[in-house]
């Protein structure tokens, strides 16, 4: 007799690659077909987990990038040189391989239609992945929820799903789209310039007034900050929702 | 080595306990601080998960797991 998956059980389910998407030199988009996959929240993340053939397991969190509305689930990874997992999903995996991965996973750094807005979203590099997910999920369900992204990156190239981020700012009045680029600039660059500060937050975050609710995906050290500055400017902590990614240490 | 936070050990708690974790509140067995498991700052290093109080940085969580069996310690955690 089949056993049947418990609700809310975490149980390792295979997904087929569809397509391993390059966005940048440091970042590609895997695109599954999970035919066991039960939908997710926005902001949500998966376990994956490579098995090597003496039997060696390592496994990582990765942000779902898809919306819920998605036909298909996308994770985006960031290669990290030394990583253990990451250059093979970003390098080797290929279209019509197998990946073991189990979720959704987590509750907390989620935003749902009902959370409303104003929403203030802060990015440190491939941060921006779950907030991929809300956005989509915030135009699929036609939400009118003020939502404004701040995404510091290292170079114009290096900022994660930028063409398809950009027409859907320019064609909502209700999001505001920022980046803010630490080391190069291309050349009549108007826009920020530097890591995320106070000064920044201050000119272009939610005010404290309009008691937005916030989220900070990134670097241990970014989102310590980040979190810090919108604290010492008067921002509730209780609003303040972080995730933090590094090396594992593995 | 930087500390993560509960969000980290998403997975690895929702395997043990069969339900989401890191919205569950607990408070810190040595300072009272009451946190929600996302807050919590955690350090992976390799083996397993430990788990600090964000105030007081006292480990409250240890994960660990051994001949393929994950152990949570939750002595320093009281969850509400």
């Amino acid at each position: 007799m089949a056993r049947a998956a418990l609700p809310g059980r975490l149980t390792w389910q295979l997904a087929t690659v569809v397509e391993v998407a390059a966005e940048t030199a440091q970042t590609s988009s895997l695109v599954l077909d999970a035919p066991k996959w039960g939908g997710h929240h926005a902001g949500q993340h998966v376990d994956v987990r490579l098995t090597a053939e003496d039997g060696y397991e390592a496994q990582r969190s990765y942000s779902i990038a898809s919306a819920p509305e998605d036909r298909q689930l996308v994770l985006t990874v960031e290669r990290l040189e030394d990583g253990e997992v990451s250059p093979y999903l970003v390098g080797e995996l290929r279209a019509g391989d197998e990946l073991e991965l189990r979720g959704p996973i987590g509750g907390y750094f989620i935003w749902r239609q009902a959370d409303g807005g104003p929403v203030q979203m802060i990015a440190g590099g491939s941060g921006i992945v779950p907030f991929r997910s809300m956005l989509r999920h915030r135009a699929a369900v036609g939400s009118s929820a003020a939502v404004r992204l701040l995404c510091s990156a290292r170079s114009l190239e290096d900022v994660i799903y930028r063409e398809e981020l950009e027409p859907l700012a320019a064609g909502d009045e209700a999001f505001d789209l920022r980046f803010t680029l630490t080391r190069e600039w291309p050349e009549g660059w108007t826009g920020h310039r530097g890591r995320i500060d106070q000064a920044l937050l201050e000119q272009v975050a939610f005010k404290p007034a309009d008691q937005p609710l916030t989220y900070i995906c990134g670097p241990s050290g970014f989102v310590e900050a980040a979190a810090g500055w919108l604290v010492a400017g008067g921002h509730d902590p209780r609003h303040i929702r972080t995730e933090r990614f590094g090396p594992s240490g593995a | 080595m930087e500390a993560l936070d509960g969000n980290a050990i998403a997975g690895p708690l929702m395997e043990y306990f069969g339900s989401e974790m890191t919205t569950a509140s607990g408070a810190c067995r040595h300072c009272a601080t009451v946190s929600e498991i996302a807050e919590l700052a955690v350090y992976m290093p390799g083996l397993g998960a430990v788990a600090r109080c964000p105030t007081c940085g006292k480990v409250v969580m240890v994960l660990v797991t051994i001949r393929e069996e994950l152990r949570v310690d939750l002595t320093g955690f009281a969850l509400t």
